[in-house]
């Protein structure tokens, strides 16, 4: 219930991740009907310390661009910047040490290694980053205990509920200490109970400082967070963002206007970039 | 973060690549089975071929390689020739010359059990009269009874080679035990061992010369008397390192009237060819153990084929967390080349474990070639690569976002 005090703090940030005009096409290019834009032209940028939820459903073009933002994917057309950092011009090498440094991933599916114990998996976090194995180890532990779970440190996965399971797969991502975590539907695979349990581990990591973009199909999920992006067709067509929590009644927070109807509504208050339905992108179509 | 995100250490790339193996052990296990077999197979060909070239090279040690045998060739215009009865006395007196002894093959007499078996069932033994020293010469050691002396070398008694000793029954030596030789009857005084490098002595009765001429005619006429002979074999014992010397003066020795009908050998010659002929390999069972490496290979392929389609999200995962193409790839080829090399060793090791039990149930020394084990798992390794490298690059070349789409 500090997300307020820690927006004032963002804001005071730098931009950690920065989209300007993205597209992604997949298919042949230009005269095949194969071709699909997954992304028509997206911009905005999400400061130091934010929790953003990226909401929309299914066919909207979110996953797309949890893979764009995340570098797994490559855009079409326009810039990413994770972190200062422009992808477009790296290498496998390059890609792959701004991925270990850089960016956290949580799933939707844990992707934990059921043969590996929970300091293990968490410490496979930064494999990959170069780190000795002690110093990896002690990290490992350091980051379950931010999460909760210091005590099941030895357990294998198979031992643990799927909440827990995906508090480890959220240490993993913490354990590098990544600019942003990027989180697939994180309460996907989990009940409602656990999956609320989860989204407080969320704020209580956003208060603490960490920024996490969050992608899900949930309104109800989405209007837990301070802020939200909402994804259609590939496109932005919304973005507010509310300076008190969900705690709040929603008389007195105009970020709980609805945006969806009025898109032009989306940048007034606050200061994020936001483009919801410019010329390019109505070009691209 | 220090992040310089490179290499991963030896012991991180080797728990990287054994996540598989770990994962699933008995599909790990079955799959280096085929390489299993395969290096076994080689390795207990050659380390059985090389441990019974081993023993023989020991036999031969043991026995020496300083006997030579002269024995009558053929005579220029055909038919067989004979030695002079004084070749035996002749050799003697060469310098180098140790020790001589002789036998002269009784073409004539024939050895049975008893009076009753039929004529024609001689069972290929011959019957041979020898001089006293035989045994010494070809150290051969008398396996029961005792080795004929002065006085029954006069007597109708008979030593019997080891073969002989079998094809008549004869397994003890007893008082009254007696055989049918040369149509009278002649007591067993002992059986002789084995004796490799004069195998003819084996199939044979052995008398002594007094006794074949007395009671069997066995005699020819020198310096003007009687004396028992000819010999037909001589077995000369040379001073070590001087064969070849000795070996050259022999024929016109034994027979200076006519030595191009003299035949002079070294019977440890045979035993060395045999030494080769064991360590020359069976070609049929290597090649077998190569067709079994080559199907093992295809199952590590496969195997690996089938994992990298299995754990498309694990690599979606990694690259998620930082791993390059490169770091893909060297997992899942450095799982492929594991899963060979345990197979490999499991294979070095069932190998040598056959060869020491049929080289220890032989009697031989047990030798695993370096070259076995070492090939062994070398080729372990090649196989590994060979097999691992095709599904390695596909692993490092799916895109992250198809793999973690699979999940």
């Amino acid at each position: 219930m500090t997300g307020g005090r820690h927006l004032e703090l963002a804001a005071a940030g730098d931009t950690v991740l920065e989209l300007d005009a993205v597209t992604k096409a997949y298919g042949e290019e230009p005269a095949g009907g194969a071709r699909v834009d997954a992304l028509r032209g997206v911009s905005f940028a999400v400061r130091r310390g934010e929790l953003v939820a990226i909401v929309g459903p299914s066919g909207s073009g979110k996953s797309t661009l949890l893979h764009v933002m995340g570098t797994l994917e490559l855009p079409t057309g326009g810039v990413v910047r994770i972190d200062g950092v422009d992808p477009a011009g790296l290498d496998d090498r390059e890609l792959s040490r701004l991925r270990a440094r850089s960016i956290g991933f949580v799933f939707q599916q844990f992707f934990l290694s059921e043969h590996a114990t929970v300091r293990e998996n968490v410490a496979d976090g930064l494999l990959y980053a170069g780190v000795p194995t002690a110093e990896r180890y002690r990290r490992a532990d350091e980051a379950l205990g931010r999460v909760g779970l210091a005590d099941r440190a030895t357990f294998k996965p198979t031992k643990i509920s799927g909440g827990q399971r995906q508090r480890v797969a959220i240490a993993r991502a913490l354990v590098g200490r990544p600019a942003i975590v990027l989180a697939d539907e994180p309460t996907g695979n989990l009940d409602s109970t656990t999956g609320a349990a989860i989204m407080e581990l969320l704020r209580e990591l956003h208060a603490a400082g960490t920024t996490i973009v969050m992608i899900t199909h949930d309104e109800g999920l989405a209007g837990q967070l301070p802020r939200r992006i909402r994804m259609l067709d590939g496109r932005v067509v919304g973005d507010d963002r509310r300076d008190r929590d969900v705690g709040a009644t929603p008389a007195d927070s105009a970020g709980d206007r609805d945006v969806l109807a009025a898109p032009d509504d989306g940048t007034t208050d606050h200061s994020v970039l936001v483009v919801p339905d410019d010329g390019a992108s109505e070009g691209d179509r | 973060m220090t992040g310089q995100g490179g290499r991963l250490s030896l012991q991180d790339g080797l728990r990287v690549a054994s996540i598989g193996l770990r994962a699933r052990p008995l599909r790990a296990a079955l799959s280096a089975l085929g390489i299993a077999i395969g290096t076994a197979a080689i390795v207990g060909i050659l380390g059985l071929s090389s441990s019974s070239q081993a023993g023989l090279l020991a036999q031969i040690d043991r026995l020496g390689t300083n006997l030579l045998t002269v024995e009558a060739g053929q005579r220029l215009t055909g038919g067989e020739a004979t030695l002079p009865l004084e070749a035996p006395a002749r050799i003697t007196h060469l310098a180098d010359v140790d020790l001589a002894a002789h036998t002269g093959l009784l073409k004539d007499a024939k050895v049975y059990r008893n009076r009753l078996i039929p004529e024609a069932e001689s069972g290929g033994l011959q019957v041979r009269a020898t001089s006293l020293n035989l045994p010494s010469v070809l150290t051969t050691g008398v396996a029961r009874g005792r080795w004929l002396n002065a006085g029954t070398a006069r007597v109708p008694v008979a030593v019997l080679g080891a073969t002989a000793a079998l094809r008549l029954g004869i397994d003890r030596v007893q008082p009254d035990q007696r055989i049918w030789l040369g149509g009278r009857w002649f007591n067993v005084a002992g059986v002789l061992e084995p004796s490799p490098l004069a195998p003819d002595i084996d199939s044979s009765a052995l008398i002594g010369y007094p006794a074949a001429q007395r009671y069997l005619g066995y005699a020819g006429v020198a310096r003007g008397e009687r004396q028992p002979g000819p010999p037909s074999t001589i077995y000369v014992r040379t001073a070590t390192g001087r064969e070849a010397a000795v070996q050259a003066l022999l024929a016109p020795t034994a027979n200076p009237d006519a030595p191009n009908e003299v035949t002079v050998s070294q019977p440890s010659d045979a035993l060395t060819a045999r030494a080769a002929a064991a360590g020359a390999f069976d070609s049929l069972f290597l090649g077998l153990g190569v067709v079994a490496l080559i199907v093992g290979a295809v199952g590590v392929a496969n195997i690996m084929v089938i994992s990298v389609l299995e754990r498309r999200s694990e690599i979606g995962l990694r690259r998620a967390l930082g791993a390059t193409k490169g770091q893909i790839r060297t997992q899942f080829l450095g799982e492929s080349i594991l899963l060979a090399v345990i197979g490999g060793v499991v294979g070095v090791l069932a190998g040598a474990a056959a060869t020491a039990a049929y080289a220890g149930a032989k009697g031989w020394a047990i030798v695993v070639p370096v070259e076995a084990w070492t090939g062994g798992i070398a080729s372990a390794v090649l196989i590994g690569a060979l097999a691992g490298l095709l599904p390695a690059v596909r692993a490092s070349r799916m895109p992250p976002t198809v793999a973690l789409r699979t999940a």
